[in-house]
């Protein structure tokens, strides 16, 4: 749905409907893949937290490139056994981090200092080896880490990641405000779609940039207050059904055999990359 | 802003989250004290507030688009240790679930955005908010301030992370394993975008929706504004009054700078290498090396290919230096000006109908 090339380069209302419908859409999308029938899918929440986070730190770790290339293989090939489409991983983390991280990345083919390996005609620029090598660590850690992150949060429903941080022994209370907050967050990407496209349909003529500063402004304005409001009405639920300040969350995990091999497997494959890439 | 994975070393990514790791409790152990209250359900609208209001395409002047964070907005509201968990939480799920931002650097966004951002922030607004009304034009100001300085010093947190990377961690042949640019290239590129776009899309939020609260909801801000502070009433329209007396003020004092003695470090002309007394003063503003007898090659022929018609602030055709120094600041001032509006009026086009 590209709306911002219908409307040109000035339209923000149709691009920040476009920005409000995208997150919308990669948490429905998540949920989907979440309940489709893959490994990951297979496995408890809490496994796949600390086996895909420890994963993420053996990358962050590595200091020799073979070691990264071969985590992403890894995160390639499990998001071949859990049923993840490579145009999903594509669109949604390869090619934005290539686009983002490459911008930086190249210029360090010339800036970093080290031994020349190739001059650009008519530049007079240098690539150097070192130059290479840190953009090639960059661009791979990047784009494994970032892997991993997709695999965990497209396999598992949202709050049941939000509760297997309890693993790190993150306090109850945060997790607890972690969930309502990812709940409220849908709902609230809903009110600010529902506002501008009502704005939309009601716009006639053209708006100068004043305008749609004070339109922008007054739509994050007029949020806030729902927002403030929706604070109090949720309050009062909660107070309605005997909240009294203590927090609980309904643990309904139970480690399976699966779930036992393959927190081995994670920690194994984990540990050997700490040690292949020291 | 949102330091993603791989950008700082393992070692960095557990410093900042040990760093954080006090405010966090800190900030914890005031909610769990006020968890009967309405608290809890605040910092989750709010932290979801936050997310969302990253969504918003804000149009700048310039004819450019940027995203706001909504840390200004958050102190200026909830207080700095509410505030903290708030964005807090923005960050955690932004990374977890939306790939902005890196798990590994949760902890360095958290640091500088949520924490030292909130802190900026809230301490900015109080100083400059002063004991005014709810009301009050002042308390816009210092709102829109205290949303641009938070963001910018959380963005020189940030460059100072990415740019101490290439110094301290390298592997055996000295290529950099994290970020690759030192301190002098990641500062300014950082601080580029944010002390211009970043920066004003921060300051248009939190000055926006403060002044919007003020006609709405002005109970909304009573939190922060401590003390008794009166509600007054909202300022009327955009009142620039204020900004044009400081700028009449500011020309009006540019005399002063006559009193300044000593040469200006690296803004010598050709002819003042061979002026003793001229000389004596570049040495002395140059740790007393001296200065070569004749000005550079280069120097002397590129001074000769433009004149300034203010040399010096000294129009040629006036003999009072004050008056000379007065006229420059006028034709300077009024110069900018003109620009500004011609590049307002160039870029500030029409939102297509729709």
């Amino acid at each position: 749905m590209k709306l911002s090339a219908r409307h040109g380069r000035g339209a923000f209302v149709p691009r920040t409907i476009e920005a409000l419908y995208q997150a919308m859409e990669r948490a429905l999308d998540a949920e989907h893949s979440a309940a489709s029938s893959g490994l990951l899918q297979r496995l408890d929440a809490r496994v796949k937290v600390s086996g895909l986070f420890a994963l993420i730190l053996a990358t962050a770790l590595a200091t020799r490139l073979w070691v990264i290339a071969a985590i992403f293989a890894l995160a390639a090939l499990l998001a071949a056994l859990s049923r993840i489409s490579i145009r999903l991983l594509a669109s949604r983390v390869w090619i934005p981090a290539l686009a983002f991280t490459g911008a930086i990345a190249v210029p360090a083919l010339f800036l970093t200092p080290g031994d020349g390996l190739y001059r650009v005609p008519g530049l007079n620029w240098t690539v150097t080896a070192q130059g290479l090598t840190t953009a090639g660590y960059l661009l791979l850690r990047v784009e494994t880490a970032a892997t991993l992150a997709l695999l965990l949060v497209v396999t598992t429903p949202w709050m049941q990641v939000l509760k297997a941080l309890r693993v790190f022994r993150i306090p109850v209370v945060f997790v607890a405000i972690l969930g309502m907050t990812s709940r409220y967050i849908l709902l609230l990407l809903e009110t600010a779609h529902e506002m501008f496209e009502s704005r939309k349909s009601r716009s006639v003529g053209a708006l100068h940039g004043a305008e749609r500063r004070q339109m922008a402004v007054a739509s994050a304005g007029v949020l806030l207050s729902r927002t403030f409001q929706l604070s109090g009405d949720v309050y009062l639920a909660m107070q309605a059904r005997g909240f009294r300040g203590e927090v609980y969350l309904l643990d309904d995990f139970a480690m399976k055999r699966l779930d036992w091999l393959a927190l081995a497997g994670f920690a194994a494959l984990a540990a050997a990359a700490v040690w292949a890439g020291r | 802003m949102h330091i993603p994975d791989g950008y700082l070393s393992p070692k960095t990514c557990a410093a900042l989250y040990v760093g954080a790791a006090p405010f966090w409790y800190v900030a914890l152990r005031r909610v769990r004290k006020a968890l009967h209250t309405r608290l809890v359900p605040l910092i989750s609208l709010f932290a979801a507030f936050s997310f969302v209001i990253m969504m918003f395409n804000l149009p700048l002047p310039g004819g450019t688009t940027g995203h706001a964070v909504g840390i200004g907005l958050a102190a200026v509201v909830l207080g700095p240790w509410a505030a903290m968990l708030s964005v807090s939480i923005a960050i955690v799920i932004q990374a977890l679930f939306f790939g902005d931002g890196g798990i590994t650097a949760i902890g360095a966004n958290c640091f500088n955005m949520a924490i030292v951002g909130a802190l900026v922030a809230y301490a900015v607004y109080r100083i400059l908010a002063g004991r005014a009304a709810i009301g009050s034009a002042r308390r816009v100001m210092a709102a829109g301030l205290a949303g641009y300085a938070a963001i910018n010093v959380s963005a020189l947190l940030a460059a100072i992370e990415f740019g101490i990377q290439p110094l301290l961690y390298r592997d055996a042949a000295g290529a950099p394993l994290y970020c690759p640019y030192p301190l002098s290239i990641a500062i300014p590129a950082m601080m580029l975008g944010h002390l211009t776009i970043a920066g004003f899309a921060e300051l248009t939020v939190s000055a926006g929706v403060v002044a919007f609260l003020q006609r709405s909801d002005p109970s909304l801000l009573k939190a922060t504004a401590g003390g008794s502070v009166e509600i007054g009433e909202p300022a009327a329209g955009r009142n620039l009054r204020p900004l044009w007396v400081g700028l009449g003020a500011l020309l009006a004092f540019t005399p002063l700078g006559i009193l300044a003695t000593g040469s200006a470090w690296g803004e010598w002309m050709a002819r003042d290498f061979s002026n003793p007394a001229l000389r004596r003063e570049i040495a002395a503003s140059s740790f007393h090396y001296a200065a070569p007898l004749r000005a550079p090659e280069g120097l002397a022929r590129l001074s000769q290919v433009w004149t300034a018609p203010f040399a010096r602030y000294a129009p040629p055709y006036v003999r009072s230096a004050a008056f000379g120094y007065l006229l420059s600041a006028m034709f300077g001032a009024g110069l900018i000006l003109l620009v500004c509006l011609m590049v307002g009026r160039l870029f500030d086009r029409k939102e297509p109908a729709t």
